[in-house]
This record gives structure tokens, sequence and C-alpha cells, in this order.
């Protein structure tokens, strides 16, 4: 019996009762990409290799570290002196969680520039924030883990956000702890959701967001539809298969990525204080406080906007804004326009402050609050928000260029 | 029953209906567990039991700490000169009465903040961020300022509060710091974590 696909052999075995070459066309090599992909569309592929990365060396991690208050620091600095390369391994995962946090942000500001969130890529968009939400929750319970001094009182001021929420919020902290205080109970759940629950959560979302992507097609520089233009073949004019294409592409990439990261697990896996905190090199002790209390970098724009609000419970709702707003960004922007080559001046101006304003704000909240700094961040927090706010409106203003038909 | 006529969807949809809400309902008495087992432990909860101090070797002006949930609390024996301060600060506070009533028992809802009017109990974290304060008894001290009369210190985020635990105006902690329910079992022994018999 021949197979639909034409193959004979093991792979034709394999595919008479399994869609093997089936799937391999329609996902690599005979996935027609945009063929003016540029250096902004390596993230996609670099987050999936941090992202393995981090499993491979957290499984490893887990062989020796010991999920309790009294042993989970010096589990720790076993790891970091007795196991065979441990440090190694432990210092590719912290250096890890920071470059995937890098790689993110870079990958969410290429679907800014070049709309890669506008119809018909709003789903593929909300999975991506959905996977940056449950990225934030995987970092926050891995950082408690080394059981460190800016481990446990960073956990202890994150967890009180929660108790701003009037009405429930105290009960709810108490559930999130598992304790009145935090305890070995929350060290022992955060461990099981760090090395698990979260995780399959992110490796299913990840594949939905691929699945989604191959669906309705890569978005590219020029923001152009190459599918409206295809050949007497029925192949996209301007597409190129992804396989061999992109993945040599890619691979290139994957080099240079592996050698900044080298360079820093090897020469800087601290990071001057930012990628592992000073701090954190004491146990934890719940009757002392560190002096200055800061997240690591990857949450520092979120704890600015927090801070910057005088209210408990508003500066919560601000945090929490400042993330939740980013779903909606797909029915906000309301130009017919995708990439900012072909849109105004109107937008590249407010992109240009956002940014700015994010940047800021992650450099503010790094650092101890003063009145200064913290009216700065309240200029920020304003120029966050408004930038979404300007959006629905933006389209009046602004004077777009003609979009071409095909990639430039 | 044999022609494909007499299939009855309305009958159909009403049972796979009825059978998705009683499986519905079964999945929400299997959460309980899930859910309930993330509450505090009985083990956990033995361990908030209350806690007792014997302040007898306590000195005037000095402070001790015990363990109460986890969380440090203070025993302060203050010094008449500092009982007499607490009234001359009030301008300066921001909840100088302890309107909050969630911030102590009603029994120590009085200017001194404790049952005798010496000895302060109080859970030493901060109402801002969770942060421990340290204690800086002294009077004006060059780091604090000329208006300084003695109190905790928060180096977090330089919160600041009296001795009897009433926050400062002006500094990010919203609220004074907390005074747990405690009852005295004799002259030189407090009980943490229960309020008085009498109240």
């Amino acid at each position: 019996m021949a197979n639909t696909q034409g193959t004979t052999g093991l792979v034709g075995w394999i595919d008479e009762r399994f869609p093997l070459t089936k799937t391999i066309r329609e996902h690599l090599t005979e996935y027609y990409a945009p063929k003016n992909f540029n250096f902004w569309y390596y993230f996609g592929s670099l987050a999936l290799l941090v992202l393995i990365l981090q499993i491979l060396t957290g499984i490893w991690l887990t062989m020796n570290y010991k999920p309790s208050a009294e042993e989970a620091f010096s589990s720790v600095e076993y790891i970091m002196r007795d196991v065979n390369w441990g440090w190694l391994i432990r210092y590719m995962h912290s250096t890890g969680a920071s470059f995937f946090f890098l790689v993110v942000y870079l990958h969410m500001f290429r679907a800014l520039i070049y709309g890669s969130y506008k119809k018909p890529r709003e789903l593929l968009w909300l999975i991506g924030v959905v996977i940056f939400v449950v990225l934030m929750a995987e970092a926050f319970m891995g950082y408690l883990l080394p059981w460190g001094q800016m481990s446990y009182w960073g956990a202890q001021v994150i967890i009180s956000l929660f108790s701003a929420i009037p009405g429930i919020g105290d009960s709810l902290t108490l559930w999130i702890r598992g304790d009145y205080v935090i305890s070995d109970a929350t060290l022992n759940r955060f461990f099981a959701l760090h090395v698990i629950a979260l995780p399959l959560v992110l490796v299913g979302l990840v594949f939905v967001h691929i699945v989604a992507l191959h669906a309705v097609g890569s978005n590219n520089p020029d923001g152009v539809d190459i599918k409206k233009v295809k050949g007497p073949d029925g192949k996209p004019l301007d597409g190129i298969p992804f396989h061999p294409y992109y993945t040599v592409k890619d691979l290139v990439g994957v080099v240079v990525f592996l050698i900044f990261f080298s360079v820093v697990v090897f020469f800087a896996p601290e990071m001057g204080g930012f990628f592992l905190e000073p701090p954190n090199f004491d146990p934890a002790d719940p009757m002392k406080t560190p002096a200055h209390i800061a997240p690591v970098w990857y949450f520092t724009p979120f704890y600015a906007i927090l801070r910057a609000v005088p209210d408990k419970l508003g500066g919560v709702i601000a945090m929490g804004g400042a993330i939740v707003i980013l779903f909606f960004l797909p029915w906000l922007d309301r130009s017919p326009v995708r990439s900012i080559r072909y849109r105004g001046f109107a937008f590249k101006a407010v992109l240009t402050l956002f940014v700015a304003s994010f940047l800021i704000l992650g450099y503010l909240g790094a650092l101890p609050p003063s009145p200064g700094r913290t009216a700065l961040s309240q200029i920020c927090t304003v120029i966050y928000f408004a930038f979404f706010a300007v959006l629905p409106i933006l389209p009046w203003f602004e004077k777009t260029k003609p979009v071409p038909e095909r990639v430039t | 029953m044999s022609t494909v006529d007499a299939v009855d969807l309305g009958r159909r949809r009403f049972l796979t209906a009825t059978a998705t809400v009683v499986g519905g309902v079964g999945v929400a008495f299997v959460a309980v567990p899930f859910l309930s087992s993330w509450a505090p432990s009985e083990r956990a909860q033995a361990a908030g039991a209350p806690v007792e101090a014997d302040v007898s070797k306590l000195e005037e002006g000095a402070l001790m700490t015990v363990e109460w949930r986890g969380r440090p609390i203070w025993l302060l024996k203050r010094s008449q000169r500092m009982l007499d301060d607490l009234s001359g600060l009030r301008d300066q506070l921001r909840d100088p009465d302890s309107a909050e009533a969630a911030q102590q028992p009603p029994y120590a809802r009085n200017v001194h903040r404790s049952i005798r009017p010496e000895l302060l109990v109080m859970i030493g974290i901060c109402t801002h961020l969770g942060c421990s304060p340290t204690f800086r008894p002294e009077i004006a001290p060059a780091d604090l300022g000329s208006h300084w009369r003695g109190g905790f210190f928060c180096p977090c985020h330089g919160s600041g509060f009296d001795l009897a635990g009433r926050v400062y105006r002006g500094v990010p902690a919203p609220l004074n710091m907390e005074v747990p329910p405690h009852r005295f079992l004799s002259d030189s022994r407090v009980l943490i974590g229960v309020d008085p018999e009498s109240a």
C-alpha cells in the first residue's frame, strides 16, 4: 500500500501509521516564511532554545537541591562547591533566567514595531502574553528556592501585594503561603509549581503558540501578507521554506547567542548584583530584613510602577494593570498599517516614549526610592499607560506611507 | 428504532447537558481537597500557638525579641521619659489615637498602646512591605534628624515609628505597627497570641 506522501521503506512504514513526513513538510520543509526576516526574528527561536536549556539544567539541579527551609540554602552551596560541575549547571540556570527575559522582551518589542499582533494574529499575541505571565510566575517562584535573604524578603513583599485586595486579601495571602509567614510550606509548594506545574503549562503554551503561528503564517518587517501573491505552483512568491533556509539562519543566531551567554556564565554570573543579588548569599532570616530590597532586573519596571503610586491598593492595581493592558493591544491599535516602516511620525514618537519610560522604570525599580526618583517614576508610569490610551486615536493624527504589495 | 428519523436529538442534547452538569458538580467537589490542602496544615497551626516571654530581667529602655508565628515580637520596657514623650508627638503622627482598629486589640488602644504603660508588646514588622525595622532609642541622632525622640526606623524604605509603634507622617508605611493579642500570666510572664481572660 503506497501512502499519500509517496515515501517507502521505514519512513513509509511509519507514514502509514503516523503523520511523520506530513508534519515535517507542513511545519518545516514546506512551511513558507517571508523571505525578508531580519535580526529581530532571531528571538522566537532563541526563546525556545533558552526554554530547553532551562528545563535541562533545572532537571539536573533538582538532583541535588533540597526543597526544605532547613536544607535549601546549604544544598545550593553544596551544588556550587561539591557537586562536579554543579557551579556551571547552576550558573547556566540562573543566567538562563535573565536571558530568557531579555530574549522575550526583545521578541515582544519585535511584535510592537512590526505590528505582529494585528489581525489575523491577535490570538497568537494573546497566547504570547499568557506565556509572559506564566514565565513571570515561574521566575518569581524559582527565585525563592535558594532560600537566601533576598529570596525570602522578596517573596514576603510580593506575596504581601495580594493582601491589598479588599475583603479576601489576608486569607488569600495565608492560603498562598500555607503558613502565617513565608516558611517551609511556602518553599515546598513553590518548588512543586516551579519544577512541575508551570513548566508543563509553559511547554503546552509554547506548542499552542507555534501551532497558532503556523496557522496564520509569520508576519514580516514590511507587514505585508505574502499569501496574497502566489506563483503558478500555489506557493507564495515572497516565501521560502523554513527548512533549510531559516533553520540555518537561526543556527547562526544560536551561535552568537551562546557566545554572549557563555561570557556571562563564565565571567559575570552575578552580573554586578543584577542577575544574582548580594543579599541572597546570606541564608534567609525571618527576623532581619536586608537594608535594600529590589527584585531581579526583569521585574523592576513593574516594581517601579507599584512604588510610584502612593497607595497600597492603587499601586497593586497599577502594577497588575501594566501587564493586563498588554492583552488589549491588538484592539487598541486601530491603524491598518502593521510595520513601523510605513507608519507615521506619531506612532514612532509614542513608541519611543513608551520604550524609554519602560527602560527608565526598570532602572528606577532597582534603586532605593527618593522623592526625586518617585516623581520620575510617576511620570514614566503615566507615559507607559498613555501609550495604550493614545493608540486608538492615533490614526486621526498619523500620516502613514503607502504599504507595498510585495516585500522589499 | 431502526430508522435515522427515530433519533431524538432533543433527548440527546438533554442527556449530554445533564451529564455535563453532574460531572461539573463532581469536579467542583473534587477540587475542594486540592484547594484546601494549600491552607495552613495542622502542624503549621500548632506552631502558631501562643508563646510565653519572661520579662523579669528586662531593663528599662531595653528591647527583647521572641518569635511567634515566625515573626519577631518585640517587648520593650519604656522609661518614664519615653512615656512622657508619647503625648508630645501627636502632630507628627498619621494615626496618633490608634483609630485603625485592626492594628491593635481594643485593650491596647490607648496613648501608650499597651496593657501596662511601660511594657510595649508589638509585632516587629513594618506595615509598608513587611520588612523588620531597627530599634533606635537615641534622641536626635545625626542620621534621623533633630525631631527624632527615639523609635523604630525601617531601613528598607525609610518609614519611622515612635516608641509606641505609631507611624510618622510622610513615610511610605500606611499604618501603625501591629500589637498582637497578649495577656499577663504574672508580673513577669507575658503570653503572646491570646487575649486577656477579661477581654
